[in-house]
């Protein structure tokens, strides 16, 4: 059983987010970067996979160099082979991010390409399901468990007030929500290992992809701005609980208009 | 005539509020450019609802329930058909499954979770939430079509007072590279925070799981949904479904009460765009008032019960 799991490397969750000077991306001064969180998720998954059946775990990621510190991150919790594609990643619309991966994975034996359902921070949820349609495979998007013999994959998706319980052939795309299981920390041993791993690093003009390919091509970045500050909000105190009842009633009749 | 393309979905025999949604933002970006409003279903009887909310004609496709690939084909079938400039899908499960598989297909730029569509200079521009609602980016589609999945609850749904939209039959190869083996349908009769116009939130403030029925009640009584905090869920309080935030469910309704809910920044990501927030929380520094509305410092076991009964009072009137 041989997984690539696609890591994109984020914001810590607890940034305060500052725009940067071009009025488009974000500052970067100060800003740790994490593995995506649902990352995670999908980085567990494989290697419990490979634990029980054997077979390597790839891990995958696409951007500038600091992205190597999320491979590396991921290879001491137990993946076992890690490819950077080196590029602009910042200003690739989400079609070109999947061509870029889609062709990467094609150069990795796999039977699973695992995906967060979202990279934290975009907030797109775009790029798995991209990359199953570019290499033609079956996708069972936002799962919340797994399991894979015989060359198929069952795979829990959540949808509104139901899950639905979908069956694929391999290869195939998963991407991972929280609730699949519970990721280890790395430990020590893992660590060490991980150190003596060669972080494999392509181009895209390795990968036969041109910047013209990948670059704003279909979504152009126009501005990014904060949100306006919540201005007019009140707080009054609770104490006596049936002044605050009845505020609270007519806030939500006269100005949510909710009753 | 440029054609704005709305994929439509039905539940209990009525479009849903996200369809809904999609096609009336849909109708003022058509005709913006004098162009027409189309909707896609894989059920003849959404003509009646596509129509009502601006749509001249239903393409339908007789795919049956969803599935990727199939939905995928089909929808690029209606696509061709009605030479689509702008193609909307309301952010569901399914919307969010099936646009990014259907704009690599066709090789052209979709936004999601976008609150906010208009025309600049001839392009599709959006606004969308990033970085958990701490931003906001605007970007621009191209491509023919442009596409973009519509946040629930950011657009009102408009009548256009019109009658049924006229079928047209599409019919597209069958492809499925997966089967649905089962749909297990969680805590049957309660309703989803997804598309909730009103949503009462509990968290750990709530000091044990069986709490939980004082934000039942309220809920029940006001109409709306029930959410959770991450820490509640975690508990095992209640389940997964009703997690509202970064690793739950993003939702923006008209009214948000969150009882016991410190409103960390995870948590905020879930909810921050909804358009009245009113806390309750006994700390007067937590961070859930920095973007309450009305926030009240107090014990929630009194005020939520008294809270309850105002409500029952209000609707009986
Ligand atoms: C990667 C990541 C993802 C996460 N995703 C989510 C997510 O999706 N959703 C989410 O919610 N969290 C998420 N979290 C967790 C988040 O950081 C918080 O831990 C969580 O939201 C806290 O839940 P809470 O507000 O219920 O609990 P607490 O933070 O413990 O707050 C309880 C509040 O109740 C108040 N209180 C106590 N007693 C009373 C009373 N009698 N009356 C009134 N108020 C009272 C307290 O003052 C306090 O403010 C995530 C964290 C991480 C690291
Ligand atoms: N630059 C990247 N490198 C590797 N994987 C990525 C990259 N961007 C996105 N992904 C993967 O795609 C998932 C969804 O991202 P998004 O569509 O941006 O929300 C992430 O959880 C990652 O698994």
């Amino acid at each position: 059983m041989n997984s690539v799991v696609c890591i994109a490397q984020v914001p810590d969750t607890e940034s305060r987010i500052k725009i940067g000077g071009d009025g488009r991306h974000i500052d970067e001064t100060g800003i740790k970067y994490i593995v995506s969180p649902f990352d995670e998720y999908a980085l567990e998954e494989a290697i419990r996979l490979k634990e029980k059946q054997g077979g390597d775990v790839t891990v995958l990621g696409f951007g500038p160099d600091r992205v190597q510190q999320a491979l590396r991150e991921s290879l001491a919790r137990g993946a076992t082979r890690a490819l950077h594609v080196k590029g602009d990643s910042d200003n690739a619309d989400s079609l070109g991010i999947a061509r870029v991966l889609a062709a990467a994975i094609r150069s990795v034996p796999h039977d699973l390409v695992f995906f967060g359902k979202q990279g934290v921070g975009t907030d797109n949820s775009l790029v798995g399901p991209m990359v199953a349609e570019l290499l033609g495979y079956p996708q069972i998007n936002v799962v919340t468990h797994l399991e894979a013999a015989d060359g198929n994959v069952t795979g829990h998706r959540e949808i509104e007030g139901a899950e639905e319980v979908i069956e694929a052939a391999m290869p195939a795309v998963i991407t991972a929500q929280k609730g699949l299981n519970e990721p280890r920390y790395a430990s020590l041993k893992g660590i060490m290992a991980a150190k003596k791993i060669v972080i494999e690093t392509k181009s895209i003009t390795d990968l036969g992809l041109a910047d013209s390919d990948i670059i704003n091509q279909r979504v152009t970045l126009v501005s990014l701005a904060l949100p306006p500050d919540k201005s007019g909000g009140r707080k009054i105190d609770g104490a006596d609980p049936l002044a605050a009842a009845k505020e609270i009633v007519r806030y939500i009749k006269e100005e949510a208009k909710a009753l | 005539m440029p054609s704005v393309l709305v994929f439509c979905e039905v539940q209990d025999n009525k479009l849903k509020k996200a369809s809904r949604e999609a096609l009336s933002i849909g109708r003022k970006l058509a005709e913006a450019v004098a162009g027409e409003l189309v909707a896609f279903a894989t059920d003849r009887s959404a003509a009646g609802d596509a129509g009502r909310y601006g749509a001249k004609k239903l393409y339908v496709a007789g795919t049956g329930s969803y599935n990727t690939e199939s939905y995928t084909a089909a929808m690029k079938a209606a696509i061709d058909q009605s030479a689509a400039s702008v193609v909307l899908l309301g952010g569901t499960s399914n919307g969010r499954d099936l646009a990014p598989r259907l704009a690599a297909r066709l090789n052209v730029g979709v936004a999601s979770d976008v609150d906010r569509l208009e025309w600049a200079e001839g392009k599709l521009r959006a606004r969308r939430p990033v970085y958990s609602g701490k931003a906001f980016a605007t970007v621009e589609i191209s491509g023919t079509p442009a596409i973009a999945t519509t946040r629930i609850n950011a657009f009102p749904a408009e009548e256009s007072g019109q009658g049924p939209a006229e079928v047209v039959e599409i019919s597209a190869p069958p492809d499925s590279k997966t089967k649905v083996v089962e749909t297990k349908v969680a805590e049957s009769g309660e309703l989803s925070i997804a598309e909730a116009d009103i949503i009462v939130s509990g968290g750990r403030g709530l000091k044990e799981g069986a709490n939980f029925s004082l934000i039942r009640d309220l809920a029940h009584a006001i109409g709306g949904a029930v959410g959770a905090s991450r820490a509640t869920v975690d508990a095992g309080w209640i389940d997964h479904q009703h997690q509202v935030g970064q690793t739950g469910r993003v939702v923006s309704p008209n009214l948000y009460i969150a009882a016991g809910v410190s409103g960390a920044i995870q948590h905020l990501a879930g909810m921050s765009t909804s358009k009245h927030i009113v806390a309750i929380n006994k700390d007067p520094e937590a961070p859930i008032f920095r973007i309450a509305d009305l926030g009240i410092v107090g014990d929630l076991f009194t005020i939520v019960p008294a809270l309850t009964d105002e409500v029952k009072k209000a609707k009986a009137h």
